[in-house]
């Protein structure tokens, strides 16, 4: 380990050492807020049961299943599509088409969520009440390729990134054997770039499980439990905006830290085991 | 040089004067706010949105340098946030309770009078609901139009999120404080309520009186219609205040704001935005 010489490198530590305990301090502020409410021993009945504050049920099952649902849904809709298009942009594209399209694809990683879900409550929503020919058209199957289209950039460019840093040596073999760019792709490239694919899916799934906008907008914010795609249903971070207005001593408030935790917890834990994965399997090869 | 000045303070006082025939009774209503300057920070019910923003508009046009900012919530955070010392001035659509007004120590202005009235999309056959009917389609029990003589299709039930000040209204005086289901969509504003029913030819869903327009078709409530109206008179009885709090006494500039509100020209434009001015 090289010791910071330099004041610029002490200023990047420094900025490194800030958002990584931001971080923690986030974690640490939940757990405070929700601890009166996993103290009561009421951690089951809150991961367990339903809504119903008239009832005095404060649980977030239903929302903890709809989040997971969403963010799996959207990302196996988003992931063989970002693939795909990483292999046209790296491989299969004439060349000045693999620009436009790299360009057009950073682009859309601007455009805000809630542009998307606007446009999709006016031209998916219908459509989806007159497929499905039953309930209002706002369900999870709606709200998954309107987060799929959200996080299919991001994925994109990861993919792009890691298969433009396989190392020269190996794709020019490939050239100097006689391969085709598709014999390159398959035998050179995705082996050498997959921890680099692993991690653009860890991003891709970490916005679609913290996207608001779109579950808030698309998919009907239903409290019941759902037992079908079609049905209107209520992410976790739509519930958070939908119960943030309450009296800040109500139950309903303060469930809501326990709602982050989770949200916090399910993302962290998943991050984590892909990441030991990787580095597992890197490592053995 | 000198001609240069007199052209031009020759036009100055044209525009001036241009200003005035063109605002002409607002302008002393607005009079108050001349010199003043500063942010006011509003929040709370979407219900009261079109008033606010028109009254911010005018206010602005008339002093660049007052700044307004006027956001949605619902009643329940406009009550919260301008008791917390968030925003200036927090609008409900409901009266607050008690244990709220002086937990925060609220001081109320209501300014209008608004109803809620049940909607449903213009092309749906059904137009009039007796409170039992209502009350079963909200608890789910009537779950499909052909029960009430419509087409063979789901109710699509729409209700607001627990926030809203129109729910309490609505939950209280029309659904008689029965369950609202928990497959209900949940939409986060008046606006948002209204294009979800004109988007939805099966849906059913309740906002404020003065948001109702030709997009949506008002359900005649045991057969009375919410409108101006009825509700005026009080044939509608689903009927609420619309409030605007400030935590103690206004500022200087949330004073003026609510004067402003309760002057001819604010009385005037909560007519024009479709609701029932107190004065």
């Amino acid at each position: 380990m090289n010791r910071p010489h330099s004041l610029t490198e002490y200023i990047f530590l420094t900025a490194a050492v800030c958002s990584g305990l931001l971080t923690a301090a986030v974690f640490i502020f939940l757990l405070i807020f929700s601890l009166p409410l996993l103290e009561n021993g009421q951690l089951t009945d809150l991961l367990l049961s339903s809504w119903a504050p008239d009832k005095g049920m404060y649980g977030i099952y239903p929302m903890l299943m709809a989040s997971l649902t969403l963010a799996c849904l959207s990302l196996s809709i988003s992931f063989p599509i970002s693939l795909g298009c990483s292999f046209v942009i790296t491989a299969l594209a004439p060349a000045r088409l693999r620009r436009l399209l790299l360009s057009m694809v950073r682009l859309m990683t601007g455009i805000p969520t809630v542009v998307y879900s606007f446009a999709a409550l006016f031209l998916l929503v219908p459509l989806m009440r007159n497929i499905l020919g039953q309930g209002s058209g706002m369900c999870i199957l709606t709200a998954a390729p309107v987060l799929a289209l959200l996080i299919a950039p991001t994925m994109i460019i990861f993919f792009v990134n890691s298969f433009a840093n396989v190392p020269r040596s190996a794709t020019l073999a490939v050239d100097a054997l006689g391969g085709s760019e598709i014999q390159k792709l398959l035998y050179v490239m995705i082996p050498q770039a997959w921890p680099g694919i692993i991690n653009g899916v860890l991003l891709g799934f970490g916005r679609a499980m913290g996207d608001t906008m779109v579950s808030l907008m698309l998919a009907g914010n239903s409290v019941s439990p759902f037992n079908s795609l079609t049905q209107s249903a209520r992410s976790l971070t739509a519930h958070i905006a939908l119960v943030m207005a309450f009296d800040f001593d109500s139950m309903e408030f303060k469930s809501i830290f326990v709602c982050g935790l989770f949200l916090y917890i399910v993302t962290a834990l998943l991050m984590l085991l892909l990441r030991m994965t990787t580095l597992y399997f890197s490592g053995k090869r | 040089m000198k001609k240069g000045i007199h052209v031009l303070s020759l036009m100055g006082a044209a525009a001036f004067f241009l200003l005035l025939s063109i605002t002409g009774a607002a302008a002393s209503d607005l009079a108050p706010f001349a010199g003043q300057e500063g942010a006011l920070r509003i929040a709370g019910g979407t219900a009261h949105i079109p008033v606010m923003k028109e009254a911010a508009k005018q206010i602005i046009q008339s002093n660049p340098k007052i700044q307004i900012s006027i956001a949605g919530g619902g009643s329940g955070l406009g009550i919260k946030q301008v008791g917390e010392g968030l925003i200036d001035i927090g609008n409900a659509g409901r009266k607050p309770t008690d244990e709220e007004i002086s937990k925060y120590d609220l001081k109320l202005f209501q300014w209008a009078i608004d109803g809620v009235g049940t909607v449903v999309h213009p092309e749906n056959s059904v137009k009039a609901l007796s409170s039992a009917q209502l009350q079963d389609i909200y608890t789910g029990k009537i779950s499909n139009w052909k029960e009430l003589g419509g087409t063979d299709r789901q109710i699509n039930l729409y209700t607001r999120d627990e926030a809203s000040g129109t729910r309490k209204v609505f939950w209280g005086k029309a659904l008689n404080k029965g369950d609202i289901s928990a497959k209900a969509n949940v939409v986060i504003s008046n606006g948002a309520m209204k294009t979800a029913v004109a988007g939805d030819p099966f849906a059913i869903g309740y906002i404020s009186v003065g948001h109702i327009d030709q997009s949506v078709a008002a359900i005649a409530l045991d057969g009375v219609t919410p409108n101006l109206e009825t509700v005026r008179s009080g044939d509608y009885k689903v009927s609420r205040g619309l409030y605007s709090l400030s935590k103690g006494e206004p500022s200087e500039l949330a004073g003026l704001f609510l004067d402003f509100i309760f002057s001819p020209t604010g009385q005037q434009i909560v007519a024009e935005k479709g609701f029932i001015p107190v004065r």
